[in-house]
């Protein structure tokens, strides 16, 4: 971790930080050496920590006053809209934050995917995070049933019946899931339990990911390996602190623009309707985030096939540091990876809008082409570039580009694009 | 220079600092409030009782916020010897005719003040109440004799709506 | 910084383009002038008394508003009716409580504590009496619905004969506004309906819209403080963002790198 030994100036705090090395932990994550050349998109990383801790605190508060009974949930839930001192604010943060979590880690994954900051010796902070994102989901979908409403109900019914399309067992572990023969109080009181769990469970593993994060340091937006400490870093506090801080609140603009002025347009009016069984909704749409996904599965006419790959758009980016092929990281020197990357964030975005489209004609069509295109990016496209393409020459340490004292024209040339 | 230089730091991150503590403030009393007792917690305030079936030398108990109110009619001994009382004598010095404006009807709230149990009615050195919890001894006015508890009984805030009917709250 | 914000803000609207092409296939509903809309939306009490007063004489009979209290009636950011006024309105309905001593249900005049008097006891009884159809809670219908409010005040002008072609079962009418253009409810308002307290004269434009107005604040009882608390949390965080930035610029200026 650290390179120097640290010892605490008071002598309690040695014979403290000789029992717990708490203060030799502070010291490390103040002193971290980061790269100095860090640009905003590597902002989001703190911006998720402050979601996820907005989660959680709001999720406790709310979780005080919500009962997970069928009969009883969504009246629960408008009592703390209506009654319940601050609730309409806790819930409308509680909402929207799950919103503002996606677009962060949105960022914060494309971000990765442009810089190849997945790739030797960050693959295990890569697959932790994707472990992290599947978890995002799966709470983000149970947390959107307990509402009991419309959408929640209808929500749960075809999520859980994705599980039939597995052989032979399928039928069997739908059932179980849902303890009963439908989605049903035993469902809505069980997703609670595991909907309370989820964040804890990120929680850890935010901390591994941090944790292996802080073995090899920082990518940058150069790519290249830095000496730490060195002319290249400067220590975590007070400069990234700061420009950390800068950014959320920004962040914190968005979000407290969505919370008190559209608290409901990402969601579904449907959702204010008391779930029916009786009845499904017209349109039955995913939150935003889980859209793309929705689209991968819509666009394989087969049952089981579809699961498949929409489990296998999401398990494929485990694979992603062994796919890509090529030893340089960052998209700025590779001319033709940096294009791919802007076709594969138009890719997702289609994805994401036929997503909420009805499955049918032109849309249809769409999103199978998109769908191809998605997995043709990480299976072909990626491992070829690695072998074919021609890329620019890296500078040696972060210094010299932005100095620009290097000889190298195209070095120089980039200059603009990394100093953003 | 140098030191003016300093000096304007040291008020913009002072300046800083302080405004973030404002809204960190601002952002932690909505998660204290939420505890606080909901709106329709607080409208539920009064519960109306028909006390025409009690006869005297009886208690009933009813639930008001939550709690439990003894409402005793009492017989004109029970109010003789409520009366006959020197508050000297008295821990919580309480006169019955305060605490018992019509002297056959006494409504309190029927919780021990000294950790919150509900005393046991006719029970007690003092014919009035008593507490299993610690042993406190209460008489026919609800005043504290004897044990632990500081002070006596509480009176809510009640009302007689017509001759059979008292207001709680 | 720049291309971070031109990429971001592109990413933005792109999302935000596609959100509209969404809403876009959407029907159009009647204008008006809602005073709730914008920053610092406030409702019109007068409105809401009104609306409330159409709710309790046409919808009421049919349509259950479930959440809603009589002391909401008083209570700040609503229709404010005073205290005693709202107790007056509360007492003037029936209340089914109990049991009581002897087990028997008994009925009382409202409180302020009670919740609105529901039309049908339950929703099999509200099914039976209209046809089949159960008419919906009011208390939340303008978030329920994907038009929200123009929805609601479209609707409720939206009667109209069939066009040729088009024949309608029994208890069923032809509305341009709902979804499918069938709808069980019958055309509820008609010109001087209602004779308002306060003289406004009650068109059927009039009266949709005092009654929308009066669904909306049902649907959203805190919004006049949400708008208020949200304008001062958004002048708070500009602030502070401005502070950070000179902040973080002293900082960085420590070193010769821009931020």
């Amino acid at each position: 971790m650290s390179d120097h030994e640290y010892t605490p100036k008071s002598k309690f705090g040695k014979w403290f930080n000789d029992r717990l090395p708490l203060l030799t932990l502070a010291n490390h994550l103040t002193d971290y050496p980061t790269p100095k050349n860090l640009n905003y998109w590597w902002t989001f990383g703190g911006i998720l920590t402050f979601c996820l801790i907005t989660q959680i605190v709001t999720g406790l508060v709310l979780a005080m006053h919500y009962i997970a009974h069928a009969d009883m949930a969504f009246d629960s839930v408008e009592h703390i809209m209506r009654d319940v001192n601050y609730g309409w604010l806790i819930r409308y943060i509680h909402a929207n934050g799950a919103s503002m979590f996606f677009l962060a880690v949105y960022i914060h994954i494309f971000r990765s995917l442009f810089y190849g900051s997945y790739k030797a010796p960050r693959e295990i902070i890569w697959i932790i995070g994707i472990i992290i994102y599947l978890l995002m989901m799966a709470a983000a979908f149970l947390g959107y049933v307990l509402p009991w409403g419309q959408m929640s109900f209808w929500g749960a019914t075809v999520i859980t019946n994705l599980f039939s399309a597995i052989p032979l067992v399928g039928e069997g572990i739908v059932t179980w899931l849902w303890g009963g023969y439908s989605v049903d109080n035993p469902t809505l009181t069980r997703f609670f339990t595991l909907h309370y769990l989820i964040p804890f469970l990120i929680l850890g593993l935010v901390v591994l990911h941090i944790w292996a994060l802080h073995v090899p340091g920082n990518n940058n937006p150069v790519g290249i390996d830095v000496k730490k400490p060195s002319k290249d870093t400067v220590p975590f506090h007070p400069y990234i602190v700061i420009k950390d801080g800068f950014a959320l609140l920004m962040f914190m603009i968005v979000f407290a623009f969505f919370v008190f002025y559209t608290p409901n347009i990402l969601g579904h009016a449907d959702n204010y309707i008391e779930a029916n069984p009786l009845v499904t909704p017209a349109h039955i749409v995913p939150e935003w985030y889980l859209l793309p996904f929705y689209a991968i599965l819509r666009s394989v006419p087969d049952k089981l096939l579809g699961v498949v790959a929409m489990l296998s758009a999401i398990l494929i980016l485990a694979a992603l540091p062994w796919l890509d092929t090529s030893k340089i990281r960052s998209a700025v020197f590779r001319p033709l990876y940096k294009q791919f990357y802007w076709i594969l964030v138009a890719d997702v975005l289609i994805l994401g809008y036929v997503g909420a489209m009805p499955a049918e004609g032109l849309y249809l069509l769409v999103a199978r082409v998109a769908t191809a295109y998605y997995f043709l990016h990480f299976l072909v496209i990626l491992p070829v570039l690695g072998w074919k393409e021609k890329t620019l020459p890296i500078p040696l340490s972060i210094t010299e580009p932005i100095l620009g004292g290097s000889p190298n024209l195209a070095t120089a040339k980039n200059k603009e694009s990394l100093n953003n | 220079m140098a030191e003016k230089e300093t000096k304007r730091r040291d008020f913009l991150f002072t300046a800083t600092y302080a405004v973030g503590a404002v809204g960190a403030a601002a952002v932690v009393w909505p998660m204290i409030d939420q505890m606080n007792p909901d709106a329709s917690v607080k409208a539920l305030a009064s519960t109306e009782v028909d006390v025409s079936a009690l006869n005297p030398g009886k208690t009933i108990t009813v639930l008001w916020r939550g709690k439990p109110v003894f409402i005793r009619r009492r017989t004109q001994s029970e109010i003789a010897e409520a009366r006959s009382v020197k508050l000297e004598e008295l821990k919580h010095p309480e006169k019955d005719e305060d605490r018992a404006k019509n002297p056959e009807w006494l409504v309190m709230l029927g919780v021990c003040t000294h950790l919150g149990c509900v005393p046991l009615d006719q029970k007690g050195e003092y014919n009035g109440w008593f507490c299993p919890c610690h042993g406190s001894h209460y008489d026919i006015s609800g005043r504290i004799r004897k044990g632990p508890a500081p002070t006596n009984m509480e009176i809510p805030k009640y009302e007689f709506v017509n001759a059979n009917t008292i207001k709680i709250g | 910084m720049k291309k971070f914000f031109r990429i971001f803000s592109l990413v933005i609207l792109f999302s935000g383009f596609l959100l509209n092409i969404q809403a876009a296939e959407k029907i159009e509903y009647l204008k008006t002038d809602w005073s709730f809309k914008g920053l610092f939306g406030k409702f019109d009490r007068a409105a809401l008394q009104r609306g409330y007063q159409v709710y309790t004489e046409v919808c009421s009979s049919c349509h259950s508003m479930k959440y809603l209290s009589y002391r909401n009636l008083a209570e700040k950011g609503g229709p404010e009716f005073s205290i005693d006024q709202a107790k007056a309105i509360a007492a003037s309905f029936e209340v089914k409580d109990g049991p009581n001593a002897d087990g028997d249900m008994f009925t009382r005049p409202g409180r302020l504590s009670d919740k609105f008097v529901m039309p049908y006891d339950n929703v099999q009884a509200a099914q039976a009496a209209n046809g089949g159809a159960y008419p919906p809670d009011m208390s939340v219908l303008v978030k329920a619905r994907g038009g929200g409010v123009d929805y609601i005040y479209s609707l409720l002008q939206g009667y109209e004969d069939p066009p040729a072609g088009i024949t309608l079962d029994d208890g069923v009418y032809y509305n341009k506004y709902m979804y499918g253009n069938k709808i069980k409810m019958a055309n509820q308002l008609s010109d001087g309906l209602v004779e308002y307290s306060d003289g406004t004269i009650a068109t059927v434009e009039q009266m949709s819209k005092d009654v929308t107005t009066f669904l909306m604040w049902s649907a959203e009882p805190h919004l006049e403080s949400r708008h208020q608390m949200g304008f001062k949390a958004i002048v708070y965080l500009i602030i502070l963002t401005i502070l950070v930035y000179f902040s973080m610029k002293r900082i960085w200026s420590r070193i010769e790198t821009e931020v």
